[in-house]
């Protein structure tokens, strides 16, 4: 186990390395500099503006520079757009709101997935189970950015029960994360049920069962540890998938959260924004990926060996 | 079960041969039989005909505008109603379909190409070879892809063919991972040795007596990769990083219709129901293609 998580953690760095060189290189070949906004700037101030950002200097003594501040300091650098306002600010003042939304929408992912999704196989081709594979298929067929402003006109605008927008009170918490948790709950329904499905029929239920365990502690204690892998080797796409839906949830529900402002980055060519926000993101998803394949392996006592 | 006893005479009726029936008119049959595939099927093919040839026979054009008239609902002449600019919206919906749809497919196309080609090398060398080449793949599963194609469209221009090389270069890495385990299970297979015993070569092999064999899987994924592309080219597009006006597509729709919801429903619902129905034809057409394959589910 600890050689595992050795390993893993050493195929880490790689692959950050690539995502953090390729970004890097790919933002200062890009055809246009930060600074070619409407307003034409003269040259004198364009070139205080670069030595001001060190642009000035040959490319690979910037690339050298960034690299060490963000090993040595885990300084992003400032931003280009936001005079006086450094990368590092910046994400700290808006990761919170992205963590809160995401987890909230994982939270509803899980709460109503694996409901629904034992439902679905312990009442199989019930009511439930047609209730859970329809509300999966909804989930599945209509996209969030769809699903979304369906959600506001209902709820918002026509029922008048929340805010169309915005990320002040407890209730504004309700559409967004909604919204981004229903495919998920979605695809979390679908491998519950197949994984319970598979596990219901094993010999150590038939076990369980044969000892005089309650019905419920033979679902939730014996039949759900192994029928819940599947929804486990899920969580490192539907985390990733969190995070880019992010991007339009927040869009759509003016959130003032971090995907927006990645957006924003994007479009205003704050470089060093864009490149700190990748970054980030890409560093979360890999480790979160690595604690998912560590838990994958703990519960899973089949994958130890191989 | 009936079985003929030794002294009873063979009867003498005309035996008819049965015809042979190969695995694709089985798998037509089955798929035929499921409803709901054929359902996915049959509104793919309306939808596909209606985008190519609605807009020439409609009497809009999807740029014509009726400023005058500006956004109007629903009615006789304008079946889904117009949009701000007073442009009919069910030839826009059409016309924005032949984009989405364009994209998907070429897309799927690239995703496809890159995917068997590599899959099927690493499978068929094996070895050290193979456990590099899907080493790559593992890593590239890791990364944020999504934000990649962002940054590609933001920084090289929302040129059209880029969107759907962009696309296609993320969505390629579940298929050369399933290309290579078909590929792995039949190498050692005696038709084969056979192919190598004859002395052909090994692109031969691969590309005439291989691929041929594994098309079932590759069918398959290639039906529930098509709605993986259109999701993201509509992501994008609604993000505004996708198709640029006056060119439009559903996700370019389904953004003005969520900007304008409002006060004119149908420019959101429309164009919103359509591409959700296209997802849901082309899942449910996989996912039919899949049980009539008889594809093992590597996937969930």
């Amino acid at each position: 186990m600890f050689r595992f998580i050795a390993r893993r953690l050493l195929q880490i760095i790689p692959v950050l390395w690539v995502i953090v060189t390729a970004t890097f290189f790919m933002i200062r070949f890009v055809p246009g500099g930060p600074f070619t906004a409407e307003k034409a700037v003269t040259p004198e101030i364009l070139r205080n503006l670069e030595a001001h950002y060190g642009l000035d200097k040959p490319l690979y003594q910037q690339y050298f520079d960034y690299m060490g501040n963000l090993l040595f300091h885990g300084d992003l650098g400032p931003s280009f757009k936001y005079a006086s306002r450094t990368v590092n600010e910046i994400i700290a003042d808006k990761l919170p709101v992205s963590i809160e939304l995401g987890a909230i929408s994982l939270g509803i992912a899980l709460f109503f997935g694996l409901i629904l999704g034992v439902i679905a196989a312990v009442k199989r081709n019930s009511f439930f189970d047609y209730l859970a594979s329809s509300v999966a298929m909804i989930g599945i067929c209509v996209p969030t950015f769809v699903l979304g402003p369906l959600l506001v006109l209902f709820f918002a605008i026509h029922l008048g029960w929340f805010n169309a927008s915005g990320w002040y009170t407890n209730i504004d918490r309700v559409l967004p994360s909604a919204t981004l948790g229903m495919v998920y709950a979605a695809y979390v329904a679908r491998l519950t049920r197949g994984g319970m499905l598979e596990v219901l029929n094993q010999d150590y239920i038939r076990t369980a069962r044969a000892k005089g365990a309650s019905e419920f502690r033979v679902i939730f204690r014996h039949a759900l540890s192994g029928g819940i892998l599947p929804v486990i080797s899920f969580l490192g796409p539907a985390i990733a998938g969190i995070l880019t839906g992010s991007f339009v949830i927040e869009t759509i529900f003016q959130i003032p959260g971090l995907g927006r402002e990645f957006v924003n980055s994007a479009f205003n060519r704050d470089y060093t924004l864009v490149l700190g926000t990748v970054i980030l993101y890409a560093s979360l998803i890999v480790i979160l990926n690595l604690i998912v394949d560590v838990v994958q392996v703990w519960l899973n006592p089949k994958l130890k060996f191989e | 079960m009936p079985t003929i006893l030794p002294s009873e005479p063979i009867p003498d009726v005309p035996i008819e041969l049965e015809q042979g029936s190969s695995l694709w008119r089985d798998a037509w049959h089955r798929l035929s039989k499921n409803k709901i595939a054929v359902f996915g099927g049959v509104t793919l093919i309306v939808l596909t005909i209606a985008c190519i040839f609605g807009p020439l026979i409609s009497s809009y054009s999807y740029e014509d505008q009726d400023l005058y008239l500006g956004a109007s609902a629903p009615s006789a002449e304008h079946w889904l109603g117009t949009d701000t600019l007073g442009r009919d919206l069910f030839v826009r919906l059409l016309v924005g379909g032949r984009i989405s749809i364009g994209v998907g497919l070429c897309a799927t196309l690239v995703a496809l190409t890159i995917g068997v080609i590599y899959g099927a090398t690493a499978g068929f060398f094996g070895g050290k070879i193979d456990a590099f080449m899907m080493r790559i793949v593992d890593i590239m599963y890791a990364l944020p892809f999504t934000i990649f194609v962002i940054l590609l469209m933001v920084f090289f221009g929302r040129n059209i063919v880029l969107l759907f090389v962009a696309i296609g270069a993320v969505e390629w890495l579940t298929m050369a991972r399933i290309v290579r385990g078909q590929i792995m299970s039949i190498k050692s297979m005696e038709f084969i040795e056979a192919a190598r015993s004859i002395g052909l070569g090994k692109r031969r092999i691969i590309f005439r007596h291989m691929i041929p064999n594994v098309l079932g899987p590759i069918i398959v994924y290639t039906t529930l990769t098509i709605p993986a592309v259109m999701l993201l080219e509509a992501f994008l597009s609604f993000l505004g990083l996708g198709v640029q006006p006056p060119l439009s597509s559903w996700g370019v729709l389904i953004k003005d219709g969520a900007e304008k919801m409002e006060e004119f429903w149908w420019l959101l619902l429309f164009p919103g129901s359509v591409f959700s129905l296209t997802l849901f034809s082309l899942n449910f057409l996989g996912d039919g293609l899949r049980d009539a394959l008889d594809v093992q589910s590597s996937k969930d």
